[in-house]
């Protein structure tokens, strides 16, 4: 019972940072239809930016939650300054063009993104200083840190800000309006394009900080964290239904969640002295052996196969496509 | 000079032209031996990337379906003749009976991938063959236990070269008073595989096959009200294009004599993509150029980049492999932005781009 509530817990705080990065995903597809591939790479940016300023700022004294927010102020600007120029250089321009096009140079970007913080940072794994003192809290034999209680906490404010933000302000409402059409909302006087570049500018901010949160929660930021990351966030957007935010929200939970209990129970299930009939041909069985076929070296899998899984069954995801509510 | 060259006028230019081509092509390698044997076999492996993106050029150019893991399909062939030819499992069929066991089990493949996506629109498709791509790179990394089938990160090794009866295509040999290196003589099986390949891809691409696939790609709902077999087409060009990659990794597995998992990376996929789009999806001349270009690239960078950094700033600030990467993506990019058609457009993009100006 403890394995599980511990699963669920470790699933809860990636699926929690899952989450804010599919938001970045979903609230662009939702507006312009466009997949951008590059968000991952954003989301890697953050944590690298956050991560130097907080090693440099690590020995100076300064209480460690001042340097950690002092990391993530930075961190969060710059962010916000790639995702607008990547609107603005690499999508705009193909705004008209075939959907192949902007999925293209989305790859493009990517990679370009990827290589640039190569050449700045190196191939080096930078390390999160011990500067927070993180205490472990024990629930029903599960334990939980500060840190995932921050990552948590964290993560509910920004979603929760997302939604006010998106249903309570004007530009929340411009944002509706023109992901239900563009061309009506121009008419209506919305500024089209400010809109469309807000959306990446505040996707590329909670970027910034999931990054920061997923860094810290590892301990470790590297140029390659980006793409799988992204790529998990982006399932979990499918999987709630792809430019719904509350479903990229869900999504991203209930993929942690999924990922974590796979993890931690697909060695169990996968293991064939379990299965009498079987065991009895395998000689390894004998003497309380195991014969496993698949562990936990394969979680990184879980993610495509519930996307392959949703797609099949369900390709507008659990809280299918509500075309009013697509910002 | 321009009606001398007039094809119309003198057809058999055209037949001037062939053979111009044919000889040149005969005669690269030994020019390239005179440089180096690595520039043959720098030689051979752009051919093999020709191979691929042709056959990815089937799945993107022909029939518009994004598909950014087909180095899965390159892996599923690679290791279809890693595991028959070679101490691995003690196997060692000869070629001619594993590369189309090799073309089969990936066109298989190509089916599996292709059956649960072919509802979904462009973007979706792209992310589930990423994915595809990745669980096919991680699940040969793992298949080592409980039974060692792929042996793992550590790769399979000592993997036959092809041989006909003793006559083997890895070694050194002289016939006709000619030297033959083993690169030398992939160099032209290799040619011929590909010469092969791009007269199927040009027959496919006027037959009633690649008409039902250039009507996919414009707008599948009026191809299938016209009576076109959407799902099967699809079906079959996935199949087609991961067959080509099959035999394209098969062949690599046996020039190579050794894969491993590493080889197999999303990075590669994207390598072919770029190469299929800045050549110019669904020309075959475009994609070849392409091909040819991007895989000498990081060959050329080595020439180049590393003395220039060195004369200007005395030590390597960046390394040649960065440059490729970035160069790639800006390729990418640039591409879209500026000639969404690649180098060579295709005769059909080329007029919906006029259209589009107009």
């Amino acid at each position: 019972m403890d394995t599980f509530l511990q699963q669920v817990i470790n699933g809860l705080t990636a699926g929690s940072v899952y989450a804010v990065v599919a938001l970045g995903y979903t609230m662009v597809y939702g507006i312009i239809q466009l997949i951008n591939f590059a968000h991952g790479e954003v989301v890697m940016i953050g944590a690298m930016v956050a991560f130097t300023m907080i090693n440099a700022l690590a020995p100076s004294g300064l209480p460690p939650l001042a340097v950690v927010l002092i990391g993530t102020g930075c961190a969060v600007p710059v962010c916000m300054l790639v995702g607008y120029s990547m609107e603005r250089l690499a999508y705009r321009p193909l705004r008209g063009a075939p959907r192949l096009a902007p999925l293209i140079t989305a790859i493009g970007v990517s990679i370009i993104l990827q290589h640039l913080a190569l050449m700045i940072w190196s191939r080096n794994i930078l390390a999160f200083p011990q500067i927070i003192e993180s205490q472990t809290y024990f629930i029903a034999g599960a334990a939980i840190t500060t840190v995932q209680i921050a990552i948590l906490a964290i993560c509910l404010a920004l979603m929760s800000g997302l939604a006010w933000l998106v249903y309570r302000t004007p530009l929340g409402t411009a944002m509706r309006a023109t992901a239900q059409n563009r061309q009506v909302a121009g008419l209506m006087g919305i500024d089209v394009n400010r809109v469309i570049a807000a959306t990446f500018v505040i996707g590329a901010g909670l970027g910034a900080v999931a990054g920061v949160l997923f860094g810290s929660y590892y301990g470790i930021a590297q140029y390659t964290m980006g793409s799988i990351l992204g790529l998990k966030a982006f399932c979990a957007a499918v999987l709630g239904g792809i430019g719904n935010i509350p479903g990229a929200m869900l999504g991203g939970v209930l993929l942690g969640v999924m990922e974590a209990l796979g993890a931690g129970y697909i060695g169990d299930f996968t293991d064939l002295c379990r299965y009498g009939w079987i065991a009895g041909t395998i000689d390894a069985c004998r003497d309380g052996g195991h014969f496993i076929l698949a562990g936990s070296n394969y979680q990184d899998v879980f993610a495509f196969v519930v996307l392959i899984m949703v797609l099949v069954l369900r390709p507008q995801g659990l809280l299918g496509e509500r075309v009013g509510d697509r910002a | 000079m321009q009606s001398y060259l007039d094809t119309r006028r003198r057809p058999w230019l055209v037949w001037v032209g062939f053979a111009l081509v044919g000889v040149s092509l005969a005669l690269l390698p030994f020019a390239l031996a005179q440089i180096g044997t690595t520039w043959v076999r720098i030689t051979n492996y752009a051919i093999l990337y020709v191979l691929l993106a042709l056959g990815l050029n089937i799945v993107v150019g022909f029939a518009g379906l994004l598909d950014l893991g087909y180095i899965a399909f390159y892996a599923v062939g690679a290791y279809t003749y890693a595991l028959l030819a070679s101490p691995h499992f003690g196997l060692h069929l000869p070629f001619w009976i594993i590369l189309p066991i090799g073309a089969a089990v990936a066109a298989l493949f190509g089916v599996l991938l292709g059956a649960p996506t072919l509802k979904l629109r462009g973007d979706y498709l792209a992310i589930v063959t990423l994915g595809f791509g990745e669980i096919v790179r991680i699940v040969l990394n793992n298949l080592s236990r409980p039974v060692n089938i792929t042996n793992g990160p550590q790769g399979i090794t000592r993997i036959d070269p092809f041989a006909v009866d003793g006559f083997s295509f890895g070694t050194y040999e002289r016939f006709l008073g000619i030297e033959f290196s083993g690169p030398i003589k992939y160099y032209y099986l290799l040619l011929l595989v590909a010469l092969g390949i791009i007269v199927v891809n040009l027959r496919l691409q006027n037959s009633r096959i690649g008409r039902a696939w250039e009507a996919i790609r414009e707008d599948e709902v009026a191809a299938r009200s016209m009576g076109i077999d959407t799902r099967n087409l699809k079906l079959l060009a996935f199949a087609m294009g991961a067959s080509f990659g099959g035999v394209a990794g098969g062949m690599f597995s046996a020039i190579q004599g050794f894969i491993s998992p590493e080889s197999f990376v999303l990075v590669e996929s994207i390598m072919v993509v770029s190469m299929v789009v800045l050549g110019g999806m669904g020309n075959i001349w475009g994609v070849i150029l392409g091909a040819v270009l991007l895989s000498f690239v990081p060959e050329i960078l080595r020439w180049t980049v590393e003395p220039l950094q060195e004369a200007l700033f005395g030590r390597m600030l960046v390394e040649p492999e960065v440059i490729r990467m970035l160069l790639f993506g800006f390729a990418l990019v640039l591409v879209m932005l500026f000639r969404p058609a690649g180098l060579l457009p295709s005769a059909v993009r080329r007029r919906e781009l006029a259209e589009r100006a107009a």
